[in-house]
């Protein structure tokens, strides 16, 4: 069976959530799913869509890398941590030393996005640095 | 005959006590409208409010019926919005882009920092993950992982609890 059949029901998910820019390729065994949510339920959505076809994701035959749109020009965001701090660090990675914090369901200002992992943000003490764009609701 | 006004007057004052009671449509249309997103049209009659005009997508409209419902006094929701079509994909033969091992085990890395019972590993563009993680966060973990431009996700030795 073709992924494309395996995973009807997903990329038919995709078009009905209105997905833009929804590139589906397969390659090597793998299907790659590519494209922009207009929100964050629809981005969700479709994740709870694809572990319905592939319980735990172990079957490692799907690539879904959908971002959400809506925020692109937004100039801050919640810390949505499931309850601890957000570290800012002086550069985009882990490995990089922690120069300030941000608490859960604190806002920061958002100064510019260097990539769709990375942040650069401000806290509201005034702190500057990188932080995890997963856990920041723009 | 005093009793008699008295008790007109009573009957009179407990009429418009109820009366006041009794949500209006108008009320809810009006409350229920202005929760409601741009496209979306609610009448109100008799507590059954009727959704109609259009929306960008499903989800929109799954929601406009949540809000609609969730207005005290209101009976039922019926739901004719209409949703834009869906989005055709376009089904493409050109090349993924893969991202190169090193800076791939590097955001990879990134992205398990907060999973400590998770270990990754980088070969050819494939992350292999091994440890363990609560079933509860696997979903998290594998939206951060996704986004990093692998060519593919291998979790076979993960042990999701």
């Amino acid at each position: 069976m073709a992924l494309t059949d395996k995973y009807k029901t997903l990329i038919d998910a995709a078009g009905t959530e209105r997905v833009s820019n929804l590139q589906v390729r397969e390659q090597d065994g793998v299907l790659y799913i590519d494209g922009t949510a207009p929100s964050g339920v629809a981005k969700d959505s479709l994740w709870a869509k694809y572990e319905q076809l592939d319980p735990n994701f172990s079957s490692g035959d799907v690539v879904m890398n959908i971002n959400t749109a809506g925020d692109e020009n937004a100039t801050k965001a919640k810390v949505v941590t499931e309850s601890s701090n957000l570290n800012i660090r002086k550069g985009p990675g882990t490995d990089q030393p922690i120069v300030g914090k941000a608490a859960h369901g604190e806002e920061v200002s958002i100064i510019s996005r260097t990539n769709d992992q990375w942040w650069l943000v401000r806290s509201v003490d005034g702190e500057e640095g990188y932080a995890y764009a997963q856990y920041l609701q723009a | 005959m005093k009793m008699q006004k008295t008790f007109l007057a009573g009957t009179l004052m407990l009429l418009l006590a109820v009366q006041g009671c009794k949500p209006k449509d108008s009320d809810i249309q009006s409350a229920v409208q202005s929760k409601e997103i741009t496209g979306v049209i609610v009448s109100v009659n008799d507590g059954v409010v009727t959704l109609s005009g259009e929306v960008a997508d499903a989800s929109a409209k799954a929601n406009a019926e949540t809000i609609a419902g969730g207005q005290k006094h209101v009976k039922s929701v019926v739901n004719n919005i209409g949703v834009a079509a869906p989005v055709a994909p376009d089904v493409t033969d050109a090349p993924v882009t893969i991202a190169s091992d090193e800076p791939l085990m590097a955001s990879v890395r990134d992205a398990i920092k907060d999973y400590p019972g998770v270990t990754a590993t980088v070969s050819s563009g494939v992350i292999m993950l091994s440890g363990s993680i609560k079933k509860e966060r696997n979903m998290k973990l594998m939206m951060a992982l996704n986004g990093l431009h692998a060519k593919r996700i291998d979790n076979s030795k993960l042990t999701i609890n």
